[in-house]
């Protein structure tokens, strides 16, 4: 299997490829075994009547989704959508153009619930659903980042994601599942995150951090584990314990709570903000996950929540926490609920409580990568595009070198990193290289234009994926950086001697 | 007895597509929308989501974002249907309003530039690779059908009109629930028989895209989860 070396060379980020038909059509990611399946309620394996069984999920659905129903009945393919896909882009398969896409799952639909599929099938594109067809939409639909780029561009906004996110529920349903999410959100069940780190080892982790801070700064900053009382509970993404560069940004959370003098802390219980219940589109298991974020907050006795740089996290936390595990009425009602670390720390930089030295970052000449789920699904403050302007705004205030990249591929018009909506796993390597290769190509025309040497994000996924992708299109694995890092580098703590050089 | 066939016929039509489209629209507006799922930067108030709903149906707002070409035929297309709807008023009311004798002059070559985007996204069907590879038999036959009603209409325009005060008074009738005769035009008959079609099969095809953009959550829900807890019905059920 290619490896995705064979990557197109783009002369623009938004090139439209000649179409490659099939060329896409053997990838798929490894399939959920029993034990990845049955401990969320789902069957361990192809239930027998799965036919019946689908349509009986997609009936439920469309009952259920509005968005489902609507976005499978008014597409009129007018095309406009064709050429936004970045995995399209990347890789010029005709069924990752997001109608292509969704019409995998339309026809099917049209076929037993419309009255034009029902009777003129091949008039319209109906089909039966078979065995051939299920393992089209195993793959294909593995093959969306569920990013909704397509979403801004469509004249009935129609959003490919919610295709996308229905056809896994329906498959998860039969007893297809997805190994990668469904592993991971076992883990979160059982163990409260991501990586299955237990309590104890999540103590040791970050007593190692508080170390190393003391190690670098002379100042002994801390950061609390299940600390009742605390003023505020950080949710973070658990690769912010122990991945690179996240690590970096969660020391920059703690020195920025630090000086600014607040009380918080990490909760073993809920400690993962990422939610893979959105990539297999199941509101149920979204719901059980963003509970335990609730029910750590009454137990902590926290008076706000504030979540840490994790892009679709974002957006189940700000658009999705309030319905499934809300009211929080029990929380401070000064404080929105949950609200963004940029904007915690924005406002502390406007209020002068932290000694920034902007020059710290002048090694670093800086692009900023919008993540899809901040940039379409949310806001941070309550201006609408307040999620494009508070992370640059605190990126300007602590990096002097800061380059925008093609503005058609950033702000809501941004391009997925590639390994978003529950794709970052090794089996789709070949997928998340191509599929990243519009965002590298529009990085290279800022390297070349402005020579940037390293790019932001803010979400947690995008810089596992980039911190993968970055050395095949030429960069160093650590020119991807959390916000909150270049943060971190600059903030000369109170009382920190500012030309303290670190033992390496 | 053509009079009698035809008006048959729009009685029908008419009833399929009141009642079809009217029961679609009550399924869309039941489902529930469990998640708020606006496309962001999305409005905050239900004022600021009037006015993108306004952008987008009037102006095509995220189309001319997406493709110049598609918005361009689309749009002077879809601006064309309404003068040249506005223009057939005259036919169903007795005196004509003003503002429908103002539109007038403008509603004929509005035909014009209907034909023209028509033609224009139809030959997109064919020379664009990405837009072949999607388009479905439906697609063309709607856009056939699109072209031989704006077609039969402008040859009666232009070429050989049908003696139109006998049309008018054969709508009328049917109005008042009358019958009286229908011109025997072979190009008139063809234009209505098209017309009737197009509102028979309206409610079971890509038609129903006017109605449903008003549904898309992407675009008609206000951006206020944190203010304002969602909560659809079957979802309540689930906290008992």
């Amino acid at each position: 299997m290619a490896d995705g070396d064979d990557i197109r060379k783009m002369a623009h980020p938004l090139e439209i490829p000649r179409l490659a038909c099939g060329a896409m059509a053997d990838l798929e990611p490894f399939r959920a075994k029993p034990e990845h399946q049955e401990p969320l309620g789902f069957p361990g394996e192809l239930v027998e009547n799965w036919k019946e069984k689908a349509l009986e999920k997609m009936a439920d659905l469309a009952s259920k989704n509005r968005a489902f129903q609507v976005y499978l009945e008014t597409c009129v393919k007018c095309g406009a959508c064709t050429d936004k896909c970045h995995y399209f882009l990347g890789t010029g398969d005709p069924k990752n153009m997001p109608v292509a896409r969704q019409d995998l799952l339309r026809s099917v639909y049209q076929r037993y619930f419309t009255f034009a599929g029902k009777y003129f099938p091949k008039l319209v594109g109906a089909r039966d659903l078979t065995e051939d067809v299920l393992n089209e939409w195993y793959s294909y639909y593995h093959q969306c980042s569920e990013c909704r780029r397509c979403s801004v561009f469509c004249p009935y906004g129609i959003d490919t994601a919610e295709i996308t996110m229905a056809a896994r529920d329906i498959m998860a349903h039969i007893g297809i599942g997805q190994k990668y999410s469904n592993e991971i959100i076992g883990k979160v069940h059982k163990i409260g995150n991501n990586l299955g780190l237990n309590p104890k080892a999540l103590r040791a982790t970050l007593e190692d951090l508080e170390e190393d801070l003391e190690d670098e700064t002379g100042i002994s900053v801390r950061i609390p584990l299940d600390e009742k009382g605390a003023d505020i509970l950080l949710i973070t993404p658990s690769a912010d314990f122990f991945a690179e560069p996240h690590i970096d940004g969660l020391l920059g959370y703690a020195k920025v709570f630090h000086e600014a003098g607040v009380s918080w802390t990490v909760s073993s219980y809920a400690s993962e903000a990422a939610n893979f219940g959105l990539f297999i589109g199941s509101y149920e298991q979204m719901r059980e996950i963003s509970i335990r974020i609730r029910d750590a907050a009454k137990d902590l006795g926290v008076k706000r929540i504030i979540f840490g740089e994790c892009g679709h996290a974002w957006r189940v936390g700000y658009s999705f926490l309030n319905t499934l595990a809300g009211p929080f009425d029990f929380l401070d009602p000064n404080y929105p609920v949950p609200q963004h670390i940029l904007d915690f720390t924005w406002q502390e930089i406007q209020k002068g409580t932290l000694n920034i030295d902007k020059s710290r970052n002048d090694d670093i000449r800086l692009t900023y990568h919008d993540s899809c789920n901040v940039a379409r699904a949310s806001r941070i403050t309550d201006e609408p595009g307040s999620q494009f302007e508070i992370p640059r705004n605190v990126i300007k205030a602590v990096c002097n070198n800061f380059y925008e990249m093609e503005r058609t591929t950033t702000h809501e018009s941004t391009l997925c990193c590639g390994g978003g909506g529950g794709l970052l796993t090794d089996d789709l390597m070949e997928l998340r290289t191509k599929g990243a290769s519009p965002r590298m190509t529009a990085v290279q025309q800022v390297t070349e234009d402005h020579g940037v040497t390293h790019m932001a994000a803010i979400c947690a996924i995008c810089k596992t994926q980039f911190s993968k992708i970055m050395p095949k299109f030429g960069y160093e694995m650590d020119s991807i950086l959390s916000v909150h890092q270049l943060v971190s580098n600059a903030i000369i703590l109170t009382g920190q001697d500012p030309d303290r050089e670190v033992d390496e | 007895m053509l009079s009698v066939l035809y008006a048959i016929l729009f009685y029908v039509a008419t009833a399929i597509m009141v009642v079809g489209v009217g029961m679609k629209i009550r399924k869309y507006a039941r489902v529930p929308a469990p998640l708020k799922i606006p496309t962001t930067p999305a409005p905050t108030t239900q004022t600021g989501v009037v006015l993108r709903m306004f952008r987008e149906v009037v102006f095509f707002e995220s189309l001319f974002k997406s493709n110049k070409w598609i918005w361009i035929f689309s749009w002077v297309f879809h601006m064309g249907m309404w003068l040249v709807l506005i223009r057939h008023l005259r036919y169903f009311t007795q005196p004509v309003w003003e503002w429908v004798v103002f539109a007038q002059p403008y509603g004929t070559y509005a035909g014009f530039a209907m034909l023209g985007g028509l033609l224009g996204l139809w030959a997109r069907r064919f020379l664009v690779e990405r837009i072949r590879y999607i388009s479905n038999p439906s697609d063309h036959l709607m856009l056939a059908l699109l072209v031989a009603i704006v077609g039969s209409g402008l040859m009666m325009r232009f070429v050989g009109s049908a003696d139109i005060i006998m049309v008018k008074a054969y709508m009328l009738g049917l109005m008042r629930l009358r019958i009286e005769t229908l011109p025997a035009n072979p190009v008139l008959l063809l234009h209505l028989g098209l017309v009737a079609s197009l509102m028979i099969i309206f409610p079971i095809s890509k038609l129903m895209h006017a109605p449903g953009v008003f549904f898309s959550p992407t675009r008609n829900q206000i951006d206020n989860p944190r203010e304002k807890r969602h909560l659809a019905p079957w979802a309540a059920e689930l906290e008992k």
